[in-house]
């Protein structure tokens, strides 16, 4: 049976509180993520983190910090080319995570001492979150939700029609770089839980999934918060009782909701 | 005094010219058709006038301010794009997609004011991809009017309506025009429409045809062979490419 004071352990305790607070802001940073159609932009971020991260341990510098600015940079200049020329964004995605995998790999190549690291920025590592590192995920998460709170009405205008939205006198250009910094820094600060191969599941799994139920903004964004926070307290408890790794498990349960409203949707409701 | 004013206005866009040397007025209470064929520069011509586009040559003003210099004269403008840009998966309501537009100044009882004038009060938590093409129109013209534009502009908006949403929607716009007092400039193909509910009509294949009274544009020979033929010629220029 399980044991039941598994809530009393801090490692747990602390895995559960940030696992809920990245699921939270992944989940609203991604549904606008997910109506932009730039879905694979946390991909690539990410990825571009891994050099960032790989930059910083190199030359000896706060990994976090150097991930943060190679990958808000790179980001930042992605979305400038996209609005300044009309290449395709997704091609442009694909080479800002090629360019990051490069950055990393030849890095790591070049090092003989944090490899052993390397498993924990790709996979995640919840359970072994400390106390420092549950600020600046808290500090990430205040700025990003009061940020959308603010301008969430211009966000939708934006990913529902650019054109629309910059005649109405919305500045779609600089909410763009904006929104695209909070991608950037949700992501930075949530690769301790799922890791940066996996984070996109995270932003993107709960919020198709929520698409599937044809609702509103408002409903669409609770049920994705719901799934979200479901499946990081789930997987992170199951994978103390089974001895799994916790960011496979959360993708597993993410990926299975999305299956099952889908075949529900598609074969009985429909 | 004119409302809106066109002046010379050229367009080109990859070195080929788009606009020649376009100009007309629109008066206040105009119900204005453009009419042109497929590539005539009519969608050109709305992202000019809705700043969209700024690199052309010449000048255009909304209530004598000239639009580069004045960005906030584009709050006066309702717009309604082509259809085909509504992503029916997006996930938002009725009053969702009404509120969009909707700004601090402007009472959220208007959301319902205007969604009870377009007949769609009672959808108002209804998702947008459950609308029919007519609905969705309707959506996209409360839209348009909840911040009380003195203008608005249409770009082909009945292109993929069948016959009676077409004239329900005409009927809403002549409604508009009449008792809001609402100038209305509309691109369309469809020169029964324009007949029908226009009062001038503009006609465009890059240069202006023709501008004035749906009257002296409908009872000339001569006009509606010069539209026909420019119709023609840009078939043919197509089929020879």
């Amino acid at each position: 049976m399980f044991e039941v004071d598994i809530f009393s352990y801090g490692f747990i305790q602390r895995a559960l509180f940030s696992g809920l607070i990245i699921a939270i802001t992944c989940s609203i940073i991604g549904l606008f993520l997910v109506l932009k159609k730039q879905s694979l932009l946390g991909d690539a971020i990410s990825h571009m983190a891994f050099g960032g991260i790989a930059i910083g341990t190199f030359f000896n510098i706060y990994p976090i910090w150097t991930a943060m600015g190679f990958s808000i940079v790179t980001a930042l200049a992605i979305t400038k080319i996209r609005q300044s020329t009309k290449l395709p964004s997704d091609s442009l995605v694909a080479i800002m995570l090629s360019l990051g995998l490069g950055v990393g790999v030849t890095l790591v190549s070049l090092s003989d001492g944090f490899s052993v690291n390397v498993f924990s920025i790709l996979f995640g590592s919840i359970l072994l979150v400390s106390l420092q590192d549950i600020y600046p995920i808290i500090i990430v998460a205040i700025i990003v939700v009061s940020i959308i709170i603010v301008y969430y009405k211009k966000f939708l205008y934006i990913a529902f029609d650019e054109e629309q939205a910059k005649i109405s006198g919305i500045e779609v250009e600089k909410l763009n770089y904006l929104f695209t910094i909070l991608v950037a820094i949700t992501i930075i600060v949530s690769m301790k839980l799922v890791g940066i191969l996996l984070i996109s599941a995270l932003i993107v799994i709960p919020n198709v999934t929520a698409l599937l139920f044809n609702r509103g903004f408002k409903k669409t964004l609770v049920i994705s918060l719901s799934l979200s926070t479901f499946s990081v307290f789930a997987g992170i408890v199951l994978s103390y009782y089974y001895n799994l790794a916790p960011s496979g498990i959360i993708v597993l349960l993410s990926a299975t909701s999305f299956m099952s409203v889908f075949l529900l949707k598609t074969f009985i409701l429909k | 005094m004119s409302l809106v004013s066109v002046q010379s206005v050229s367009y080109k866009y990859n070195a080929e010219s788009v606009l020649e040397n376009v100009s007309f007025d629109i008066n206040e209470g105009d119900f204005l058709g453009i009419i042109g064929p497929n590539g005539a520069g009519k969608t050109t011509l709305f992202h000019c006038m809705l700043g969209l586009l700024t690199s052309y040559s010449g000048r255009i003003t909304i209530l004598n301010q000239d639009i580069k210099k004045n960005k906030k004269i584009f709050k006066k403008i309702g717009y309604i794009p082509q259809k085909k840009s509504i992503d029916e998966k997006f996930p938002l309501t009725v009053q969702e997609l009404v509120s969009l537009s909707l700004t601090r100044k402007t009472s959220k009882n208007k959301v319902f004011e205007i969604l009870k004038q377009v007949g769609l009060d009672k959808m108002k938590n209804r998702t947008i991809g459950r609308l029919s093409g007519g609905q969705q129109q309707r959506v996209l013209i409360a839209k348009a009017l909840v911040n009380n534009p003195i203008i608005l502009m249409l770009d082909e908006p009945t292109n993929e309506l069948d016959h009676k949403s077409q004239n329900d929607f005409y009927l809403l716009l002549k409604e508009l025009n009449e008792k809001n007092k609402i100038t209305i400039i509309w691109t369309s193909h469809d020169m029964d429409a324009v007949n029908k509910y226009a009062n001038k009509v503009s006609c465009i294949n890059k240069r202006m045809f023709f501008h004035g009274d749906k009257g002296e544009f409908f009872s000339s020979e001569d006009h509606i062979k010069n539209y026909s033929e420019s119709t023609m010629q840009i078939h043919m220029h197509a089929h020879d490419m």
